[in-house]
């Protein structure tokens, strides 16, 4: 069964944990989410016990790095995924996993409210689209995405419609930056 | 940040985000994303997708008293801190935050070798399925004629280099494969210096740097 959830409820969760160490809603996060980081890295090559162990490790990440989730740029679901698949890189194929230079907020800024609405609302479509794909291609996509395609072997035109996620992730970086100088 | 013409392909980024490139190919695509906030956006869509199949995949229980454990891991302070932010931007650095990290800190910490006509390459450490180097190339100065056996991709960190296809200043990436022969110039104003990945060594198509290229290991 596959619960619905309110997304913009994840972020108020984030910020639970990220201002008073809020275990309820980190046990609410959890819940929801191992159970697919699980799936994903075992989906990805690892064994059940390699993949609950890493697992674990995944979702003590997000505890530890609530403090970096930028609502503005991201889904708590596509934050989590990034931190599932650093793990992944790491532990399964053993590799580092150059990041780019850090862009945050600092103490005093704060990502715009319109930002984090719109982004979210962004990422529900995304996912929507991704879902009515027609199957050949979605399935094209899981395979890149769970590994079992090389980057030669990837089309260059993969018919996602990412220009409007895009071009808002562009505008919170925008902001960002300004707010940086 | 750079006035960036030259991106990253979509294939490319996409495989960054789910994290099935070699290790050279992810650094030379994360110095990239430093240096260029539309690829940045462009890699941050993709990580969208991965997490909207990360929502839509199929469920693996967690084991009994999982979340005690996980809880346990965030109180023992078993995790690996995490390390502060870095702008290099903001310190003047000619070496984005990621190669930085491979070389131990910026330019003056590079080990070059010279491989003739001025030209000096380092080799940064990674998996063995692909390679990356530093290249530094005086201005004016022709890398020789050379063609790849897979893919390279090429991004200024310094000054410019000019071949057959185009012009490429800081920021800029030159993505080759198999058809391109090319010879690289580097731009009068300044010393260029690069960094390069490959998945296959380079061929020369001059008798001595050929010669040179298992030594070398270019």
């Amino acid at each position: 069964m596959k619960t619905k959830y309110d997304p913009t409820d994840w972020i108020s969760h984030m910020t639970r944990i990220r201002d008073a160490q809020d275990q309820a809603a980190f046990a609410e996060l959890f819940q929801y989410f191992a159970p697919r980081v699980k799936a994903f890295l075992m989906r990805s090559g690892a064994d059940a016990t390699l993949a609950e162990e890493c697992t674990q490790e995944v979702m003590a990440t997000l505890w530890q790095k609530a403090h970096l989730f930028d609502a503005s740029r991201a889904s708590v679901a596509t934050w989590v995924f990034t931190i599932a698949r650093n793990r992944k890189i790491d532990a399964l194929r053993k590799q580092r996993r150059p990041e780019p230079e850090d862009l945050v907020w600092g103490p005093e800024e704060e990502p715009d409210q319109a930002d984090i609405l719109s982004l979210q609302q962004e990422s529900e479509q995304l996912g929507r689209a991704i879902a009515a794909l027609p199957e050949k291609q979605r399935d094209l996509i899981e395979k890149a995405y769970f590994g079992d395609l090389s980057h030669s072997e990837i089309a260059e035109q993969t018919g996602l419609p990412l220009g409007t996620i895009k071009s808002r992730i562009r505008l919170a970086l925008d902001r960002l930056r300004h707010a940086m100088k | 940040m750079h006035n960036v013409k030259h991106h990253l392909t979509d294939s490319l980024l996409m495989a960054y985000s789910a994290g099935t490139l070699p290790e050279a190919f992810n650094l030379i695509v994360a110095a990239h994303i430093s240096m260029c906030d539309e690829c940045r956006a462009r890699a941050a869509s993709f990580d969208s997708v991965g997490g909207a199949l990360l929502e839509d995949t199929d469920m693996v229980d967690m084991e009994d008293g999982s979340f005690a454990e996980t809880m346990r891991l965030i109180t023992s302070g078993a995790l690996a801190p995490i390390p502060a932010p870095i702008c290099t931007a903001a310190r003047g650095s000619v070496l984005p935050a990621p190669v930085r990290d491979y070389v131990g800190g910026d330019l003056e910490k590079v080990k070059w070798q010279s491989i003739g006509m001025g030209v000096k390459q380092s080799i940064l450490p990674t998996s063995k399925d692909a390679s990356i180097r530093l290249l530094y190339i005086p201005a004016g100065t022709a890398v020789p004629d050379h063609g790849h056996r897979g893919m390279e991709l090429t991004l200024v960190l310094q000054g410019a280099f000019v071949d057959e296809t185009d012009r490429f200043g800081p920021g800029d990436i030159e993505i080759a494969d198999e058809e391109l022969n090319h010879t690289p110039i580097a731009d009068i104003g300044e010393d260029c210096i690069c960094l390069a990945a490959t998945d296959a060594p380079l061929r020369f198509n001059k008798l001595i740097p050929r010669i040179a290229q298992p030594f070398f290991r270019i």
